[in-house]
């Protein structure tokens, strides 16, 4: 039996031993680790949400000069970080959303996205080429997620001046490095869930993911699965980095379509299917269930004495937690199956609701209206609202008002760079103080463009989409935010990095806009050919045949009898008859 | 000796028997699956590729040598009461989406001069590996098209069509470029036989629904989901693919004779002209299956210990490094006090150039050049 060496190719360090390789196996010190979860909670219209997360953190640095290129890959996917590693990402965060978030019925989501696809990303400040990268990378992830975000390009990114500022660890702020993008009209279906399942160190066979079933988690009222990629601080002193990477996905079911009109929910029920193991690569796996408001009325079984207290967006809540990493979690039947009932209406009422709506009539002009709503009894926050609007919507800028409790309302700030036709859509950012329990209405007025005939989609008489605009407010809280951002937080709570105690930072996505443009009749050439070249055959041929037409005298040709008289007398030379 | 006759005689069977087995030449099996059409009338469309999708990854074709292009979503559309499921059998019975799809082309993007584009390989450098067909002169490539089409041509999204000589000129670029081993094309569309009766190039073997001035109609309704769920044609080969197994020995002949007249009220055709090998002695897995090569030792094989990690510098400790920090999500007093952005300074735009040109025009004209030197 023949023996065959193999030599691993990435050996820097010579041994100075000497000794052979065939020793006992050390493995490498594990520098990365899995956390997943998955919390649930009750809305008070009948409706549930779960939220999954699934964190991977990698003690190690991609854009560190010096050091060796990474090739080394175990929970991070080899994917996505050969991408961050190419294009210098900084920080990246993709969310590809199905359905609108209704905060003034759900309350505000642990983590925000738009509807369609959005893209953000922070490049790192040693890239010399941010639109090129911006480009190429775009590309590459419409590969890695199925998703057509190569349609990302020059007319519907931006540049934003104040908002978005970087989730992770960052000392240069300078906007030049950030670039964002949102496709309004991106489907997201099972095929951007297939590859985003196969990001996930277990996959869909074990853990948490093994609830993720297409034909369930699309049949829903909202559904959102986002990618976020950011550096974090490895420990209490911050003197090192880590590289984070949260895969997430919130759904919303139903109550009338899933739920058959009760308030009694259970994972079978959701997602049909029940929890038989954690992830064995996971280092904690746990489940949430917000038991806060009515604890009289409510019902969860299997029952479990772990509960914990979160403070989260602005205000403390109670859960309970079941952890999967221990069997007795999963009881006899070895599997685990949420049940819970509820019958009162806990409401958490929002503190910031924005909408967005087009006024106007006719295909020639219209209106955007943007209400940002206050609902604080008391106090009043700034917020920037930030608005991206596609060239072919023409802003008149100086028709721009801004009004809170109908009083003028002038905004402490504002950055507005023109559109350029077919190269730059618009960029509103305006810091707007909004007074305690009120309305703010900002309107603008537009004028629509006529494409060229080559610009249309397919289907045009669909409509054009305005993507959502983006209010990122400091809310004041309720109740003291920890600023303490260690790793033993639950991971719901912990995505925003909390500067002060007093208020927490919320970012509230409007509604996309679809808007009509005129559309010509593409149908009108070959209707015009036709017409236009049946009228001047008609109309010119006959004109024609009237003016050269000349008529001769035809005689009918004679009976037969005739004919053969006539035949015979030609023969006989004999004059022939008339 | 008679007994040694007997024994060349019985190698010799063996021989092109095995023989037969590797004659096709192709060592590895692509798949281009095509639906042009939009809307959700057309769910019938996506049903058909997603049916072919469904055959050819089953037998064997990963989903790296499938380009899947479809034009528009009918599984997550709204107007679908079962979400994200395709059905090709109106009792529900067979989801043709599964939960393991990948499309590479989806909605605007399945145009024309993509398709094009995919077939010869001139893609943007920038497009990902999914969306390439990487074949070589060792590929058997898999191409089926299906949505509406006419005599010589076939729509893409209701605004621009492919014809037939567009179609035959990309194959034989692809035959120059050796792009391909052998190339099975299928179509389902209305008057499909006329999209390859101009193909010219070799080791090409095409099968359409329907002749010239025949339509292929449709299978059966769904009453709940409202539409039409599968092609007639589409509807019987999945049927025909659902026998076979990655080890079957159906040939050729068996594929043509799938849906005769009787069942499909249109006349499928074929057309083997430019293909070099007998219909009879290629297999259906050439081209739905896959090739893999499959090397087995007996061999032991020791793996040394792995990577070492690189030793951290030992210089780390001496050096004061300063602690990093979050950054202010809405620091509103820096963005009041923000400075405006240094513009970059660009080179005077065409108005500005032109302005500036009368002026000096204007300007010399009044007063000449000699007299310049008195002003200056």
């Amino acid at each position: 039996m023949n023996e065959r060496q193999w030599q691993s190719t990435d050996v820097e360090v010579n041994r100075s031993d000497g000794t052979k390789n065939s020793e006992t196996f050390t493995p490498a010190p594990a520098k990365d680790q899995f956390q997943e979860e998955l919390v649930i909670r009750p809305l008070h219209s009948g409706d549930i949400y779960a939220s999954f997360q699934f964190r991977t953190l990698w003690d190690t640095d991609f854009l560190q000069e010096g050091q060796k290129k990474v090739s080394h890959y175990r929970l991070f996917p080899k994917s996505l970080g050969q991408v961050l590693s190419k294009f210098s990402v900084q920080e990246l965060h993709i969310s590809f959303t199905q359905g609108f978030w209704r905060t003034m019925q759900w309350g505000q989501p642990f983590i925000p996205s738009p509807p369609g696809a959005e893209l953000w990303v922070w490049f790192h400040h040693t890239v010399s080429d941010v639109d090129g990268n911006w480009k190429e990378l775009t590309n590459v992830l419409s590969g890695i997620f199925c998703a057509s975000l190569n349609f990302i390009d020059m007319t519907n990114t931006v540049q934003p001046s104040a908002s978005f500022k970087p989730l992770g660890l960052g000392n240069a702020t300078d906007h030049r490095f950030l670039r964002y993008a949102t496709l309004p009209r991106e489907i997201v279906c099972t095929e951007n869930l297939t590859p985003w399942k196969k990001l996930l160190p277990c996959g869909s066979k074990a853990g948490l993911a093994v609830l993720m079933k297409s034909e369930k988690l699309f049949h829903s009222s909202f559904h959102s699965q986002a990618v976020h990629i950011r550096p974090i601080c490895q420990d209490e002193q911050c003197t090192s980095k880590a590289w984070e990477l949260r895969q997430t996905l919130n759904v919303v079911f139903d109550h009338y379509t899933s739920g058959q009109g009760k308030k009694e929910w259970s994972l079978f029920k959701m997602f049909s299917r029940t929890l038989t193991e954690a992830c064995p690569l996971a280092s904690s796996s746990k489940v949430y269930v917000d038991i806060t408001d009515n604890p009289e009325l409510f019902e969860l079984s299997p029952a479990t004495p772990l509960l914990s207290q979160a403070v989260v967006l602005g205000d403390r809540r109670t859960y309970s937690v079941y952890d999967l990493t221990r069997a007795e979690t999963f009881g006899q039947l070895r599997s685990f199956n949420l049940l819970l009932r509820w019958k009162g209406d806990n409401m958490l009422r929002p503190l910031l609701h924005a909408e967005r709506y087009v006024a106007g009539f006719g295909l020639q002009t219209g209106e955007i209206h943007t209400v940002i709503y206050n609902n604080h009894p008391y106090r009043a926050f700034p917020v920037l609202l930030m608005d991206s609007v596609p060239w072919y919507l023409q802003l008149y800028i100086h028709t721009l008002t801004v009004t809170s409790k109908s009083r003028d309302n002038k905004p402490s700030y504002i950055h507005y760079q023109p559109a350029k036709d077919r190269h730059r859509p618009h960029l509103l950012e305006m810091l707007i103080q909004l007074p305690p329990h009120s309305m703010t209405e900002v309107t603008v007025q537009f004028e629509r463009a006529l494409l060229k005939w080559t610009e249309y989609t397919p289907d045009p008489n669909h409509g054009f989409y305005v993507g959502s605009s983006v209010i990122s407010a400091l809310v004041p809280s309720m109740v003291a935010m920890s600023t303490n951002f260690t790793q033993d937080q639950p991971l719901f709570s912990s995505f925003v990095p909390v500067k002060e105690e007093s208020s927490y930072f919320v970012r509230v996505y409007t509604e996309p806009l679809l808007v009509n443009l005129p559309t010509p009749d593409f149908s009108m050439p070959y209707n015009v050919i036709c017409l236009t070249c049946t009228v001047v055959a008609v109309g010119y041929g006959s004109f024609y045949n009237l003016l050269t037409r000349t008529f001769q005298v035809d005689e009918p040709s004679p009976p037969l009898a005739k004919r053969l008289a006539n035949f015979i007398r030609r023969i006989r030379g004999v004059p022939l008859l008339a | 000796t008679d007994y040694n006759d007997l024994y060349c005689l019985f190698t010799l069977v063996q021989f092109t028997k095995a023989g037969q087995f590797f004659s096709s030449g192709h060592t590895n099996n692509w798949a281009v699956l095509v639906c042009t059409s939009r809307f959700w009338f057309n769910y019938r469309h996506v049903a058909n590729t997603l049916s072919v999708y469904r055959s050819v990854k089953r037998l064997g074709i990963p989903d790296s040598h499938i380009v899947l292009m479809l034009a528009d979503d009918m599984a997550c559309n709204y107007r679908n009461p079962k979400p994200a499921t395709v059905f090709s059998h109106k009792n529900m019975e067979l989801n043709v989406y599964g939960d393991d799809v990948e499309v590479d082309y989806r909605g605007y993007e399945v145009t024309v001069e993509n398709f094009l584009r995919v077939l010869t390989g001139r893609l943007p450098p920038s497009t990902p590996r999914s969306k390439r067909l990487l074949s070589d002169d060792r590929s058997n490539i898999l191409i089926y098209l299906t949505g509406h089409g006419g005599n010589g041509f076939l729509k893409f999204q209701d605004s621009e069509e492919i014809s037939n000589m567009e179609l035959a000129d990309a194959f034989e670029q692809m035959w120059q470029k050796r792009r391909y081993n052998e190339l099975l094309f299928i179509i389902d569309t209305c008057q499909g036989a006329s999209m390859y009766e101009r193909f010219y190039s070799p080791n090409l073997m095409a099968l359409a629904s329907s002749q010239v001035g025949e339509d292929s109609l449709s299978h059966q309704p769904d009453l709940a989901i409202g539409v039409h769920l599968m092609d007639k044609y589409t509807f019987y080969l999945l049927e025909f693919l659902e026998e076979v197994h990655p080890a079957s020995q159906a040939n050729m002949n068996d594929l043509f004779k799938v849906c005769p007249q009787s069942q499909c009220v249109s006349t499928p055709g074929h057309r083997t002209d430019l293909f070099q090998r007998d219909p009879g002695s290629v297999l259906i897995t050439d081209f739905f299956g896959s090739v893999r090569k499959v090397e087995i030792t007996k061999d032991t094989i020791n793996l040394t210990s792995p990577v070492e990690p690189p030793i951290q510098r030992s210089g780390s400790g001496d050096i004061q490094i300063e602690s990093l920090t979050y950054v202010d999500q809405l620091p509103v007093a820096e963005i009041i006090h923000q400075k405006p952005k240094q513009k970059d300074w660009h080179p005077p735009d065409g108005f500005i150039l032109g302005l500036w040109t009368l002026i000096l025009l204007v300007f010399f004209q009044t007063y000449g050049i000699k007299h310049l030197k008195h002003i200056f």
